[in-house]
């Protein structure tokens, strides 16, 4: 399975070896979609996981054990559907294809595992309806 | 057998009218010729939903005790026009304050609209018989007078798709075009789109009745820009920003439902307007216009990332699709108006006539014809 997840982490914790234990010690195949780190080494990882659920799920302890805090990616694009008007300018630049548009009902579908979080939507939305507290 | 508007409104009246969508219409035409239509459709409701910047609104406060010269005016921080004798104003939909760029005149109308209270400050210099020189209170559209939506350009009749082939990624007001041709953004409601149903504008009119953002608004002029010297497709249909329309209707009928403030990116705020305009079949050739098809309404294809050339050509039901090829490439498309919102639109309208509420009006005036755009050319 692939599940992808935002990693907080602080100063204290064990940021920087990280992705590389996760490879060794639970054989996942891991892509960094984003990453923002700053000079304190306090930081977020936007990480995609790829390996069987066990471990994947024995990662995820392993990292909130290492003192980092790690939540499921759909928290983090905020999307308030009740103003939406379906006029179909996030989907132009949603390039992950999260956000659709099509026939026969034109209405936009937002579909957050395949997001990555490139906050494209979140400028692109004339009407502000896209949000996210990843400081990109 | 050509038909009145008055032999299409006593049916109205009567509830026997048949009315249909512009797709409807255009589906119908798939297999009955137009001299069939003619004969089955009295009516067509056209709709569409965009973004419209030039937009606005009349609104007048009343006199405060002492009365003022209203001669600068801020609506919930935005500056609007102190032009308009002493408690008149114009609240332009692109009207805003820098220093807080994303909230502008058409967020003021909307809240307006949605019959919030909007903070009123407003300074003159004191005259003899408007000595106040200041006011900061709060209004509402159940305590001023006059709130009238005034919108010079809406409604385009086509409209070029925006493409990007520069390296750099553009925010525009056609929304955030990826560098190297890697989207193209549209905004015409198509086969729907008032304008392209009625592409000489041979019904519609000064004071054509229509549907605008909820209420029962009017036609009040040719739009600026109105242009009728674009060219033409093989089935009649203008390419390109063609024709355009004036439009009035009273902001307390209205909806936020169906108008909404916004902002693009980088460009500013601007307004999506829902206006949706009533066609009578009243001879084969309207019923010919009305039942074009996306697979009909050609436009070009413009490069905002290189000084807005045309380069090439597309049709609605190719941007339909979600992807067009263009030099070599596939390109991903998305619109910029929203087609749910004009379906919703155009069905209203469909029950409004068909109930009997809603009749048709014939132009008081015909739009102008031959009329072409100047630039503007700097003279000093
Ligand atoms: S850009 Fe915003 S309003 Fe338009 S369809 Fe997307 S979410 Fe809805
Ligand atoms: S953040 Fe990026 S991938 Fe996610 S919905 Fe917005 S545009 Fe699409």
């Amino acid at each position: 399975m692939v599940k992808k997840v935002v990693v907080t982490f602080t100063a204290g914790s064990a940021g920087r070896s990280l992705t590389y234990e996760l490879i060794k010690k639970y054989d996942i195949m891991l892509s960094i979609i984003k990453a923002d780190i700053d000079a304190g080494r306090n930081g977020k990882l936007v990480l995609e996981l790829d390996a069987d659920e066990d471990h994947i799920r024995q990662a995820i302890e392993y990292m909130e054990n290492c003192g980092v805090e790690v939540s499921p990616l759909e928290n983090k694009i905020k999307y308030d559907n009740t103003r939406c008007i379906s006029c179909g300018a996030c989907t132009s630049s949603c390039l992950s294809g999260a956000l659709s548009i099509q026939a026969p009902d034109w209405k936009v579908v937002f579909d957050p595992d395949k997001c990555i979080v490139c906050r494209h939507c979140v400028t692109a939305c004339p009407l502000k309806l896209f949000s996210t507290d990843f400081a990109g | 057998m050509a038909k009145t508007y008055e032999e299409i409104n006593e049916k109205i009246r009567k509830g026997k009218a048949v009315v249909l969508t512009a797709e409807e219409v255009s589906e119908m035409a798939r297999t009955m010729s137009p001299k069939e239509i003619l004969g089955k459709v009295d009516v067509v409701t056209t709709a569409t939903f965009g973004a419209m910047c030039s937009s606005g609104a009349f609104l007048n406060f009343g006199h405060a005790n002492p009365p003022i010269r209203m001669e600068r005016i801020e609506l919930n921080g935005v500056p609007v026009s102190g032009g308009l004798a002493a408690v008149d104003t114009f609240v332009g939909a692109t009207d805003c304050n820098v220093q807080n760029p994303t909230y502008g005149g058409a967020h003021v109308i909307e809240d307006l609209i949605a019959g919030k209270d909007v903070m009123l400050e407003a300074w003159g210099k004191g005259t003899e018989c408007y000595p106040r020189k200041h006011i900061r209170t709060l209004i509402s559209l159940k305590d001023i007078n006059e709130a009238i939506m005034c919108n010079p350009r809406n409604a385009y009749q086509n409209y070029n798709v925006a493409v990007n082939t520069s390296d750099r990624l553009l925010h525009t007001y056609m929304g955030a075009l990826l560098p190297n041709l890697r989207n193209a953004s549209y905004s015409s409601a198509g086969e729907l789109s008032p304008l392209l149903n009625d592409p000489e504008c041979r019904t519609i009119g000064l004071g054509t009745r229509i549907f605008l953002c909820g209420a029962k608004g009017y036609v009040v002029w040719n739009g600026t820009q109105f242009n009728c010297s674009k060219p033409l497709n093989e089935h009649g249909v203008p390419m390109g920003n063609a024709r355009t329309l004036a439009l009035m209707g009273e902001m307390r009928e209205m909806s936020t439902e169906f108008m909404r403030g916004a902002y693009f990116e980088k460009y500013g705020v601007t307004m999506y307007v829902g206006v949706g305009v009533p066609i009578p079949v009243l001879d084969e050739d309207m019923a010919a216009r009305v039942s074009i098809r996306n697979s009909q309404i050609d436009t070009f294809i413009e490069d905002y990332g290189d000084g807005c050339k045309l380069i090439g050509q597309v049709n609605y039901e190719q941007l339909r699709s979600g992807e067009i090829e263009f030099m070599g490439r596939k390109i991903h498309t998305a619109p910029l108006s929203s087609l749910a919102k004009a379906r919703q639109i155009a069905d209203i309208l469909k029950g409004w006539i068909q109930r009997g509420e809603f009749e048709l009006t014939a132009p008081v005036r015909p739009m102008p014809t031959g009329t072409s755009l100047n630039g503007l050319e700097k003279r000093l």
